[in-house]
């Protein structure tokens, strides 16, 4: 057996409102940028909808991932590699900027330098590509809320796979948000893919990196990724992608995505698998085996063997204490209500779902029933097809089994908390049906319901001595003004020597977040850093004391 | 002037070619790229850039049989020379269509889809200037000189002084002879060459032939330090796993 540690999310879309705050952070801080103005390493989706790219899901079209070759071999979907050099020079399978959207921007100035007229000007779309102007038809969310109706609808991939029937009823019945970022999956199809071997995954973490100086712009990753998560920057000509923040999450501070949402929907946690099980898992003949066969690629990490193995491998002890307390392991393991996106692409992903149980719950409510009755809901779930019919789709490759048990899971939990929250006796054949016990639900009502940062958050920082802290510090003094701070070098955008990745001073971050002082602690008493003073304490540092004349 | 035109003007471009890639791979391995412009537009692309790529690879193998493999040795392979003569004109005259003809679309291409122009830096269009220059003095040198004025041997001079220069004892003389139209050609190429590491054509040497025998999942281990900085001295990591008692 051999043992690697993976930092992976769970979401739980109970709770995604849509508001895409995460999306709107996430992109501030990684891709407001020239080159990658289409990118978002997190997009939030409304299913049914097309997604973003546009019907990315189809991977009829799209050959994204892996599949099982005639004598149950795993192959790249979109060809093998002789294939792959031969067409490098065009790849055939690259979705076009207009399957994602043309960036724009508004012609501002037009505002201020138009002269006396009749009507009120206007600020023209300009696009970013071409500079000239454009007529918006598509952006990345331009189904959001199943906005454009059901002609846009009714194009989801996904919806096509459900029957005739569900999907005249589906739009009446159910919507709900799904949030993506990177898989950062144990088996990903982008590396395989990449002609350059840029695409890694880290040992320590199982974060999947492009390693920017050895990206040559082939492209093939954008195609072998079947969730189109990896993008191409135009301007550096180099794949970019979602990398889970790791210059925070190393110093085990959640990803801004989590950090930011406003639902606290997002786990963080450590789980520990055996890198030797993965192509065994992820060559499964049926798809709807894909789901278990990944749990079975996780590891225990309260089996005293599993610890051994790990320890041996050098994972350190507070990484396997994380492992044990990692809210991701409960949700997938312990609880089972969280399940993979899309496991049929075979990529082992590890960014898994909640299912929404709210739509069951409203459609309930509307008829008149008792919404958190444990009895009613069963049978809501049992009856309502069309829900489970696309959840299914979406999560265990068209298998009803586990998406029924998750939300029967989560049902339980309602009607059985609900109960003790009104102060009458809780009924504890409620988590008997569904084969928890009593400890189990509240201990999963306070995981997805009440659980504070710490709990959500269960990330230990990488090892690294106490003397980076000061390096981290110096790279803010390097990055002012230096390469990559805009315009293009001799040969394109951003040429020239190595850009700290770490912008902030993120030890400084995690310390300022976490101190009860008014100023940044980081700051001491020289100075205040006004690009980062929030309001607390005085800015009066910012002059010269008296005494301070010397200088 | 013959000295400075068939052997300095070489040396100095080998020079700059080696020394300029070196630099720039130390220098600038971000942008060492191909800058693909197929995100922005892929219908044209599709025809073009295969065609002007294995062009320009046949092209490529046309010249080592036929500038580096000297005149010997493709006799001892019982190719004489008007078989030859046959095989680098339809062959020469292929190839150099199919670059010259992908070159073409591609360059329409640049010109009229509105964001690949945009995108298009002066270093792109001094270095397509110099590229298409070479490409179609190579070719009137392959149709004019060789195959309709009745046939130049060049494997009888500028193949024995290419090859002269890498034997460090260069043959000017074998050279100034030639027709202008070699000469041309041989001189743009030593400017494309000397222009060659500065350009986007460094992606050459990014050809990913390892692709086909390395792993597909590659797994590696996170740099020593936090963030992009290597290590300074004296700030390595420390072993930190646990130490077995015994």
């Amino acid at each position: 057996m051999q043992v690697m540690a993976q930092v992976a999310m769970v979401m739980n879309l109970d709770k995604c409102i849509g508001c895409h705050t995460c999306s709107v952070t996430c992109k501030q801080a990684w891709t407001n940028r020239t080159g990658v103005e289409y990118v978002w390493f997190n997009n939030v989706e409304t299913r049914p909808g097309q997604g973003y790219p546009r019907r990315y899901e189809d991977q009829e079209r799209w050959r994204g991932g892996w599949e099982l070759g005639r004598r149950g071999r795993l192959r790249l979907k979109a060809g093998g590699r002789v294939r792959k050099l031969l067409t490098i020079f065009s790849n055939p399978l690259m979705p076009n900027i207009s399957d994602y959207y043309e960036p724009w921007t508004y012609d501002y100035e037009n505002l201020m330098t138009a002269g006396p007229q009749q009507t009120t000007p206007v600020a023209r779309p300009r696009s970013l590509l071409s500079g000239k102007d454009i007529r918006i038809s598509w952006s990345s969310n331009w189904d959001d809320s199943l906005g454009g109706g059901p002609e846009l609808t009714r194009q989801d991939p996904v919806l096509e796979r459900v029957s005739e029937e569900v999907r005249l009823e589906f739009e009446k019945a159910f919507m709900f948000y799904l949030p993506r970022i990177c898989e950062h999956c144990l088996n990903p199809s982008c590396a395989a893919s990449c002609p350059s071997g840029a695409i890694y995954k880290r040992t320590e973490d199982g974060i999947v990196l492009v390693d920017q100086d050895r990206c040559r712009g082939w492209r093939m990753c954008v195609t072998g990724c079947p969730y189109k998560k990896v993008y191409f920057n135009h301007r550096t000509g180099k794949a970019e992608k979602c990398m889970f923040c790791y210059p925070r999450v190393e110093v085990g501070m959640p990803t801004v995505c989590a950090e930011t949402c406003v639902g606290r929907l997002r786990y963080i946690g450590v789980v520990l698998y055996d890198p030797e099980r993965v192509l065994g898992a992820a060559s499964t003949p049926d798809p709807k085996d894909l789901y278990r066969a990944q749990r079975e690629v996780f590891l225990d990490p309260y089996d005293p063997e599993v610890q051994g193995a790990a320890e041996r491998a050098g994972i350190p002890p507070d990484w396997i204490e994380a492992a044990q307390a990692s809210p991701v392991w409960s949700l997938i393991q312990r609880f089972e209500v969280a399940l993979p996106l899309h496991p049929e692409y075979r990529t082992l992903p590890m960014v898994w779902y909640v299912p929404p149980l709210s739509p069951v719950v409203d459609v309930l409510r509307d008829t008149g029933h008792d919404a958190e009755d444990a009895g009613n809901l069963f049978g809501a779930i049992d009856a309502l097809r069309i829900p489970i019919g696309y959840l299914a789709e979406l999560f265990t490759a068209g298998d009803p089994g586990p998406v029924r048990g998750a939300l029967q899971r989560l049902a339980a939990m309602r009607s059985y908390m609900r109960a003790v929250n009104l102060g009458d006796p809780p009924d504890p054949s409620i988590p008997a049906a569904v084969g928890m016990d009593e400890r189990d639900v509240q201990d999963m009502y306070r995981l997805l319901a009440l659980a504070k940062y710490d709990e959500r958050y269960v990330i230990p920082a990488a090892h690294a001595e106490a003397g980076e802290r000061l390096d981290e510090l110096a790279c803010t003094l390097d990055y002012e003004g230096g390469p990559g701070m805009g315009g293009w070098g001799p040969f394109g955008e951003g040429s020239g020597g190595v850009t700290p990745v770490a912008v902030e001073t993120f030890h400084a971050l995690k310390d300022r977040q976490r101190t009860g002082a008014f100023v940044d602690p980081a700051d001491g008493r020289r100075r205040v850093n006004l690009l980062n003073w929030d309001g607390r304490g005085e800015a009066g540092e910012l002059l010269p004391q008296d005494g301070d004349a010397e200088g | 002037m013959k000295t400075f035109l068939w052997v300095i003007v070489p040396y100095v471009s080998i020079v700059i070619f080696v020394g300029g890639h070196v630099w720039r791979y130390r220098y600038d391995k971000f942008g060492w790229t191909t800058r693909s412009s197929q995100l922005y537009e892929s219908r044209l692309l599709r025809l073009g850039s295969p065609l002007f790529h294995y062009g320009i690879l046949f092209a490529l193998v046309g010249h080592v049989i036929g500038i580096l493999v000297p005149q010997r040795a493709t006799e001892a392979a019982g190719i004489g020379d008007p078989i030859y003569h046959v095989l680098a004109i339809s062959l020469g005259g292929v190839s150099g269509f199919m670059t010259l003809s992908g070159l073409a679309i591609l360059v329409y291409r640049r010109r009229t889809v509105g964001p690949v122009f945009s995108a298009t830096t002066v270093n792109d269009k001094v270095m397509y200037v110099l590229l298409a220059g070479a490409i179609v003095l190579g070719l009137l040198a392959t149709v004019f000189g060789n195959a309709l004025a009745g046939g130049y041997d060049y494997r009888e001079s500028v193949s024995p002084w290419f090859r002269s220069i890498f034997y460090l004892h260069p043959r000017a003389d074998l050279m100034a002879h030639a027709p202008l139209v070699f000469q041309a050609h041989a001189i743009s190429a030593w400017v494309l060459y000397a222009a060659w590491p500065f350009t986007r054509l460094v992606h050459l040497f990014s050809a990913p032939i390892g692709y086909l025998y390395r792993p597909y999942i590659i797994y590696r281990s996170r740099p020593q330090g936090l963030g992009a900085r290597p290590i300074p001295r004296g700030w390595e990591r420390a072993d930190i796993r646990p130490r077995r008692q015994g």
